[in-house]
């Protein structure tokens, strides 16, 4: 689902920045933490307020991993995909999180609320298998548990 | 600045200090094989082609240096054409040819350096592109306009407009085909049409002998950059 844009928004935080080129990358992370991905009008204003090529926003916006050009669910499920979660099952409880979501790994569910993706060890690997969903960070997860926090976020109405 | 005196493969030179070492062995005659290089644009050197050895004492360490970023000073020596340097551009030509065996020269430069049997994974996107970089840095430095550029990165990394679209500032000059040293940048002209980079410009006919010779947009844009009368453009290279 692509956001609807307030060009206001992207204004201020531009403003925030001070308008300076050299802080396009924070200026991207701000949008991306508004809208979950950054949004075409979104960054064409960047490119206009901040008088740069479209070039230059399309390079950066495409090298970094943690920018989306496409729109992500509400929650965003990391799955530790690192050595001590693989060797305690990561491999199966990704599968069943696509299993349950009926989305491929990278992908969003229809509804817009949740993607899905892996990542290389988070860092608590004494938790392993370690799932991620936005900030909060589930341990010990197993495939029993994946349909649990699905429906707990899912029940989640804000 | 200052003249300084160096070696090339055991001869002495003398060059201006900071001079590239690239330039001065061309002009002193060493054949040294470039693929990312054209004197009018930067250097980034991006294709590690030119790859030679550089010492700074004799019989002391050697580095590998890529010799059109390197500046030359006093007594440095540089081996243009040593085993060392081989292997590297051996290795450099072998990675070079399992990414695009379709880029222009690129299979005889790898023959030339002994380079046969690919022994990395077969090619699968059959595009010439070795992201040498020209093709940007000459819309960039050259035409003024940037409308080519890198998106992504390590072995996802392209060449083109922004976002893979037709892009909205491109004047359909065609510097980027003509610079691009491998032939991936496809131009296509027929009738009053030119096709470059998934746009389609309108051509322009020669006031004179009426030949199309360059899109409209591109002479409307040389016109606001320059305030060179459109009458006076619109007169292709040959009726000048
Ligand atoms: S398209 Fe051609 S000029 Fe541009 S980076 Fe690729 S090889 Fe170089
Ligand atoms: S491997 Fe998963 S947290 Fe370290
Ligand atoms: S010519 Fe020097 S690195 Fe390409």
């Amino acid at each position: 689902m692509q956001a609807k844009v307030n060009l206001k928004l992207v204004d201020e935080v531009i403003k925030s920045w001070g308008a300076d080129p050299a802080f396009l990358i924070p200026m991207m992370q701000d949008i991306q933490a508004q809208y979950n991905y950054l949004p075409r009008p979104a960054l064409n204003r960047l490119q206009e307020k901040l008088n740069i090529p479209l070039t230059r926003v399309s390079e950066v916006a495409t090298f970094y991993k943690t920018f989306s050009l496409k729109p992500k669910g509400k929650y965003i499920i990391q799955v530790c995909t690192g050595t001590a979660c693989h060797l305690r099952g990561a491999p199966r409880i990704a599968d069943s999180f696509m299993r349950e979501l009926g989305i491929e790994v990278n992908g969003t569910t229809k509804n817009g609320l949740f993607t899905l993706s892996t990542v290389n060890c988070l860092g608590a690997c004494a938790l392993a298998p370690v799932v991620k969903v936005n900030e909060d960070v589930h341990g010990q997860v197993s495939s029993d548990k994946v349909k649990k926090i699905i429906e707990a976020y899912a029940a989640r109405k804000k | 600045m200052g003249k300084i005196k160096l070696k090339i493969d055991g001869r002495e030179f003398s060059a201006e200090k900071d001079e590239y070492v690239l330039d001065i062995a061309k002009r002193e005659g060493f054949e040294i094989p470039t693929y990312c290089h054209n004197d009018q644009v930067s250097r980034e050197a991006r294709c590690r082609l030119c790859v030679v050895e550089a010492r700074w004492q004799e019989g002391g360490h050697s580095r590998i240096v890529t010799s059109c970023l390197y500046p030359a000073d006093e007594g440095l020596m540089v081996e243009t054409n040593s085993e060392q340097v081989r292997l590297v551009r051996r290795v450099v030509l072998e990675l070079l040819l399992a990414r695009t065996p379709e880029a222009k020269g690129l299979a005889e430069l790898a023959a030339e350096y002994g380079v046969g049997k690919n022994r990395f994974g077969a090619d699968t996107d059959f595009g010439k592109c070795i992201l040498c970089g020209l093709c940007v840095r000459t819309c960039r430095e050259v035409v003024g306009v940037e409308a080519l550029g890198f998106r992504m990165r390590g072995v996802l990394k392209q060449v083109g407009p922004a976002f893979a679209e037709p892009s909205s500032v491109c004047i359909g000059c065609g510097a980027c085909y003509f610079v691009c040293p491998t032939g991936h940048i496809i131009m296509t002209e027929k009738g009053d049409e030119r096709k470059i980079w998934g746009r389609t410009f309108k051509m322009e006919k020669c006031s004179k002998c009426g030949r199309y010779f360059a899109p409209k947009y591109q002479l409307e844009w040389i016109n606001s950059q320059t305030g060179v009368a459109m009458d006076r453009l619109s007169l292709c290279q040959d009726c000048k």
